[in-house]
Parts: structure tokens; C-alpha cells; sequence
């Protein structure tokens, strides 16, 4: 049997680099059947226990295999409310293919590429969910923000029989799929697709409904009806260095220019009217998926350089392998064991370059990684008319600031437990406003337990009765 | 969407809008703001919303012709509607009885500053208004302001109505006067709230701005509108977007307004050859 994946079809670098369009283009039928192949169909299914969302991972693998492509949707979309986008961004290395017998000898069974084939299918084909919600209404649930969490959280509620209410901030629901992730990793309109179906399921979207604003959680509880709330608002609050020169005009958030970018495509500037400048050299601070996104986007953006400045060293990066292997062949360049110092502006005010100084490798800190030191006197500048801050995101307050005896960390993350449960009765949470900023997965996986406690909170206040 | 169910002209390019937005017209505060999009291609602007009818349900907008959305927005008709308008945003103004209030109002300023005006009235505030445009015809909200304060000053610089010279002018003869002043509200353009805050500041009197810097969201998220307080940064559309005038960085302000106005002139207008003016 062969031993490594098959290979999923993607753009040329060299192409790729300088469009929108989406990088990996999704393995073919015929790939997809022989890929699926490769599954050994393990009793034990070692690969579930990688998946927050618990999909049977073998059995829809194997309907694949015998090229009955609706019934391995069937099998995803019992668990797994949005499989287009997690085909396309879940870090399956450290999820599913991560326990994968296969990958002891060889590589593990493309499981992502599989799942990612077979929401594709199914999109392709305009085919319905088959989900039958029953006629009784359990109760009524809202959840705040449209992201990976509260969307599955939604989805499993309404197939339950709950009519959920989901209020989103900006105008588009998906969350960080809308506003962060670029087009080239995760086509807006899959996006849109894989909320449409959610709408399908009686699931009702507010748009342009600020929590905390527009109503607060315990008008949504005393007033409005609702049974329970979900929080699911995410890492939405960017963080800068506070270095001088931060606020020079050039330097942004990774939040804001992918925000323009994704939600607002000012890459199509002027027909949309939202612009954004990126000049012809620019450099992104940090080396998460957060980062590589910002910086293949400046590429595509039309700069002719792009620097990575990261103060660790390749090992102890945080961003998923392909995302850096695809950045390094867009010819994204690496400046690592280097921290910026101060943005440098000119006399209006823009930004012409970065000092920075260099670093090495001391002993390990709390995070388990080495801890970088600055070397003394190795200050330079690199020259850039464009710096993206994208050193991480913290919660936005918001709701918590507005929502009385709901406890929140010294962070500012609220506090929940493994199920979702808060110090609130009614109101839980879940993804990245508990954790603080992780992976679309694992709120996902979140939002899944939650909708589970919710259920149990909901029938037990109404046996209660 | 949002209906369109008023549209008036205050003055040349200065433009109000009744908007039917029952739910922010139940919470917004004086001091709030508003984003909107107009159509599916839009981008995001915040307005200030200078007044409510909580019964009616709709809000009321002024805004200026300065830019392609701002234009875009005033060709748009009673009947016609808005795409996206989310809010209240922002920190309400906080009202109180602080005893003598000037509230400043600059061009277009004036809009959000009179809901203010009317809330500290409603206070049991003493209110004294200055009010400036660039002439006459520029003017606006001159009988709501004069409704709402215990005595109105119009200073225009063609003199065309009122006084001739700018708002800080009348400030700084109520200060040399020796009034007992307990706080300054200025909202209007930046370089005006600068010069109202280098007038209170020797006098240390309470002085307070309301910023609109470039924003995208509005929600604390993008940190476009990042602002230097006090030496320290704040987000104009969370933190704010009232701050103490005398902790302000207006010249950072300023610098960052200035952030895509070649960027639009090259990409919309050909390098500006088109002599719209943007």
C-alpha cells in the first residue's frame, strides 16, 4: 500500500502569490476513492480520539471508498456542522491524522483532504442536509457571535429541536472565518454555503447586533425569553508591542488588515470601497497562523518583499507547518531570532522602517520554550513602508463588562468549565473567549459540549417546574 | 435594512437622515455613535448620532460630503434604505449637574453635540453654546442649539452671521472674564478641538473631546482607531469616543485621519485628474 498521501492539487507558487484565488484546489473523485483506500479501518479507530467534534472518521472514510460520497456527508454532518471549512483549516496533524495507524510507517490517511472532498461534493451538488428536526420546540436558546463556536453550538441545538437566536457583531455572520482567514485558505462564499445550511436548520442570524449594546445577556434572559445564553465571542481584542512608533500611519493590527482585506475585500478596492495600503516592503511581527496569513496576503497585496520577524527560532514557532512550508514558497523571508525595537516614521508621520535587535536562545521559561534574550548592540533596520502587528489577540470585553456576576479570569477570558458551564446560571461559553485565542476546532468542539449542557440545563429547569 | 424616512438638506453638502433603527433608537445615550454600509460592496463609517425618537423609533444622522461613502450616502432618497447600521457604539456621554457647561460645536460637530447640550440642560445645567461654521450657509442646528441653551453664540470666519473668528475666541473672553466654567464640551473638527484644549488647558478647566477617528468595526476589534490618551493607547470606539482634551495626542490624531487620502485620490480619481476634490 502506498505510503505516503496522495497529493491534493494546488496553485503554483509563483502564480499563487500574486492572487486570491484559492491555493489547494481538493483532491478529485478518483483521488479521493484511493486515498480513502488507505484507511485500514482500525476497530479501535484510534483517529477519533484526535477529533474534537467526534466524527466517525472511519466510516465515513470507507463510504468514500465505495464511492457513496452522500452517505460519508451523512456521516460527517451528524457530528460536524461546518466540514468544508474543516477540511479546509483544522490542524489535522495534531487532531485526527496525528493517532493515525498509518502514519507509524508512512503518512497518515488524509483525513482532512477526505473530509474537505466530501463537503465539497456536496456543495457542488446544491444537496440538502438530511436532518430532521423534531416538531416539538425544546426551548429557546440565544448565542453571541457567529463564529466556529456558536455556529456549531447553533447547528446542534436547532437538530435537537431548539430555536436559537444568533446575534453577530459585524454585518456577515462566520467569525473568524469571514474576517481573518484570507479567501486563498477559505473561500468566503464555502463560508457563506456552510451557514446557509445552518439556516436551513431554523437557525435565525441577527446581523449587526452588538451584545452588551443592543441588548445585554440578562435582557436576552429576563426579557427577550430566551432559556440560556451561549457566549462564543472569541479573541477578538488585537495586541500591540507598545513599542514607540506603533502608531505611525503603515502600521496595523493583524486584525484590522485582515479584516480589510478578508470581510471588506480591499483587494478589490476601488470597485469596494474599503481601501488598504501596503507598501512595497513590509514586515509582519510573530510567527502564528495568524501571521503567515498577514503576510501572504501583503504579498498578494502586490509587496515586493514580505519579512517574518519572530524573536524565536523556526522550532518553537506556533504557526501549522503547511501554513509556513506555503509562506516559505511564496518567498516569504524569515527574519527570526529578532524582535523589533520602535517602528521608524518620517516626517509625515508614515512608517520607513523598523528597528529591530537580535536574539538568542537561553534557558527555558514557562512556556516550556527557550526564552529569547537580546544580544547586546545588535540593533539594525529593516527598511518598510508596512508593518502588521500579529502578536496575538485577548478577549473583548464587552460582554463581560456588561454582564453582572459572570466571572472572568485575570485576563480576561471567562471562566468555564469542560462542559461550558460559567459562574452564571443560563449563560455559558465556550472557544476562544474561555481558552483564549486556539484553533477553529477546538471551539468548535466547544461550542459542541455546550449545546449538550445547554440541553440538559433547558429540560432539567423545565422538569423542574 | 434600514429605511430612509427623512432626508433633508441643512446646508450645502450637509445632509440629515431619519433612519428607521427601532432597536438603537431604544438604547442609544448623547455622546453615542452608529457604523454603517450602504450596499453589499460598501465600507464600514461611523456617525455620530445626533438625535432620537424613541416612539418613532428612528435615529437621526447629519453628515457631510467629503468622501466617496459620505457622497454615495447623500445621493440616497427618503424611501430609499441602508444595508448595515449597527450600534449604539461607544460610551454614553456621562451627565450630571457640574453647574456652568460650554458646549462647542464646529461645522459638522454641532450634530452630535446638541443631543449633549439638551441632555446637560435636562441636568439643571447652566448651558452656554458656541457654535461655528466657515460662513452663514454652513451653519447648522442654529434653533435646536439656541432651544436647548441658556444663551447661544454663532461666530462664523467670513463673519457672514455672528461673529467673525473662530469658536475659541468667545472661550477665551468668558475664561479673561473671570466666568466660573466647570466644563468644556468641544466636538468639530481635530485642529478645533486641539485649539479649544490649548485655551482650557492653563486654566485647568475639565475639558472634554469626542474623537471620530478612522475605524473599521467599531467593536474593539481592528485597533484602527487607536488614540493616544494620557501617553497611553485607547480605542476610540470602545474606550471612547470621549476623552479628557488635555490628555489627547491631536497631532497623532490628525496624522492617522490623513492615513488613505492620497491612497483614495490615486486609486478612485487617476492621481486626482478627475477635480472632484476628494
Amino acid at each position: 500500500m502506498q505510503q505516503v498521501k496522495h497529493k491534493m492539487p494546488e496553485q503554483a507558487a509563483e502564480e499563487r502569490r500574486r492572487n486570491f484565488n484559492e491555493v489547494a484546489l481538493g483532491y478529485e473523485a478518483e483521488t479521493a476513492r484511493a486515498e480513502a483506500a488507505r484507511c485500514l479501518q482500525c476497530k479501535t479507530a484510534p483517529c477519533r480520539q484526535g477529533c474534537p467534534v467526534e466524527i466517525d472518521i472511519p466510516q465515513f472514510i470507507k463510504h468514500i471508498k465505495d464511492g457513496d460520497y452522500d452517505a460519508a456527508i451523512d456521516e460527517i454532518k451528524a457530528k460536524n456542522n461546518l466540514p468544508a471549512v474543516c477540511g479546509r483549516v483544522c490542524p489535522q496533524e495534531d487532531q485526527c491524522e496525528k493517532f493515525c495507524i498509518m502514519g507509524k510507517k508512512g503518512e497518515p490517511v488524509g483525513i482532512g483532504r477526505l473530509e474537505r472532498f466530501a463537503a465539497d461534493y456536496a456543495m457542488a451538488k446544491g444537496r440538502e442536509d438530511k436532518a430532521e428536526i423534531p416538531a416539538e420546540v425544546l426551548g429557546k436558546v440565544a448565542v453571541i457571535g457567529a463564529g466556529p463556536a456558536g455556529l456549531t453550538t447553533a447547528g446542534d441545538l436547532a437538530r435537537m429541536g431548539y430555536k436559537v437566536t444568533v446575534f453577530e457583531a459585524l454585518h456577515a455572520p462566520g467569525g473568524v472565518l469571514m474576517y481573518g482567514i484570507p479567501e486563498f485558505r477559505l473561500p468566503k462564499t464555502i463560508v457563506q454555503q456552510e451557514i446557509a445550511a445552518l439556516r436551513k436548520l431554523g437557525v435565525d442570524i441577527q446581523v449587526n447586533a452588538v451584545i452588551g449594546k443592543s441588548y445585554t445577556i440578562d435582557e436576552l434572559l429576563n426579557e427577550e425569553g430566551f432559556d440560556a445564553v451561549f457566549i462564543g465571542t472569541g479573541a477578538g481584542l488585537p495586541h500591540f508591542m507598545d513599542i514607540p512608533g506603533e502608531n505611525l500611519n503603515g502600521v496595523y493590527s493583524a486584525n484590522e488588515f485582515l479584516t480589510r482585506v478578508n470581510l471588506m475585500k480591499a483587494y478589490k478596492f476601488p470597485q469596494t470601497g474599503t481601501p488598504v495600503r501596503v507598501g512595497r516592503s513590509v514586515a509582519v511581527v510573530g510567527a502564528g497562523n495568524v501571521a503567515m496569513d498577514s503576510a501572504r496576503t501583503a504579498l498578494r497585496l502586490g509587496a515586493e518583499k514580505v519579512y517574518i520577524v519572530y524573536r524565536r527560532s523556526e522550532e518553537e514557532m506556533p504557526a501549522r507547518h503547511e501554513e509556513l512550508e506555503h509562506a516559505k514558497e511564496e518567498g516569504v523571508e524569515f527574519r527570526l531570532l529578532t524582535a523589533p525595537v520602535q517602528v521608524l516614521g518620517d516626517d509625515k508621520g508614515w512608517v520607513k522602517g523598523i528597528e529591530c535587535i537580535r536574539m538568542e536562545l537561553g534557558e527555558p521559561d514557562e512556556s516550556g520554550r527557550r526564552k529569547p534574550v537580546p544580544v547586546e548592540g545588535s540593533n539594525f533596520v529593516l527598511d518598510v513602508e508596512t508593518v502588521v502587528m500579529a502578536i496575538g489577540q485577548g478577549p473583548n470585553p464587552l460582554v463581560q463588562n456588561t454582564t453582572p456576576g459572570l466571572s472572568v479570569n485575570k485576563r480576561g477570558n471567562i471562566v468555564a468549565d469542560e462542559a461550558g458551564a460559567t459562574s452564571k446560571e443560563g449563560v455559558f461559553a465556550g472557544g476562544d473567549i474561555v481558552t483564549g485565542a486556539a484553533t477553529v476546532i477546538l471551539a468548535m468542539g466547544a461550542g459542541k459540549k455546550a449545546a449538550a449542557k445547554i440541553h440538559e440545563y433547558v429540560q432539567n429547569k423545565k422538569t423542574a417546574r | 435594512m434600514y429605511d430612509i424616512v427623512k432626508k433633508e438638506v441643512l446646508s450645502p453638502g450637509v445632509l440629515l437622515f431619519d433612519v428607521a433603527a427601532p432597536l438603537i433608537a431604544k438604547k442609544c445615550q448623547p455622546g453615542q455613535f452608529v457604523i454603517l454600509r450602504i450596499d453589499e460592496d460598501g465600507e464600514r463609517i461611523p456617525l455620530t448620532i445626533a438625535d432620537f425618537d424613541r416612539e418613532a423609533g428612528t435615529i437621526t444622522l447629519i453628515f457631510q460630503e467629503v468622501g466617496h461613502t459620505t457622497r454615495q450616502l447623500g445621493a440616497l432618497n427618503k424611501g430609499d434604505a441602508i444595508l448595515d447600521l449597527v450600534g449604539p457604539l461607544g460610551k454614553e456621554t456621562h451627565i450630571d449637574n457640574f453647574g456652568t457647561v460650554i458646549c462647542i460645536g464646529g461645522g459638522i460637530g454641532v450634530a452630535p453635540v446638541y443631543p449633549i447640550a439638551r441632555a446637560y440642560k435636562q441636568a439643571g445645567n447652566k448651558v452656554i453654546s458656541i457654535i461655528g461654521a466657515r460662513n452663514a450657509d454652513l451653519l447648522i442646528l442654529e434653533k435646536e442649539m439656541a432651544a436647548v441653551s441658556d444663551e447661544l453664540i454663532i461666530t462664523t470666519d467670513d463673519g457672514s452671521k455672528g461673529r467673525k473668528g473662530l469658536v475659541i475666541h468667545p472661550l477665551q473672553e468668558m475664561i479673561d472674564a473671570g466666568m466660573k466654567i466647570d466644563l468644556v464640551m468641544a466636538i468639530g473638527p481635530v485642529i478645533m478641538m486641539r485649539s479649544v484644549a490649548d485655551v482650557t488647558r492653563p486654566h485647568n478647566i475639565h475639558t472634554i473631546v469626542s474623537l471620530n477617528p478612522i475605524m473599521v468595526d467599531g467593536t474593539g476589534m481592528c485597533g484602527g482607531c487607536r488614540v493616544s490618551v494620557g501617553n497611553k493607547n485607547k480605542f476610540a470606539c470602545v474606550d471612547g469616543p470621549e476623552f479628557d482634551a488635555h490628555q489627547v495626542d491631536f497631532n497623532g490624531l490628525m496624522a492617522r485621519q490623513r492615513m488613505y487620502h492620497d491612497h483614495e485620490k490615486t486609486e478612485r480619481c487617476g492621481g486626482g485628474s478627475c477635480k472632484c476634490n476628494k
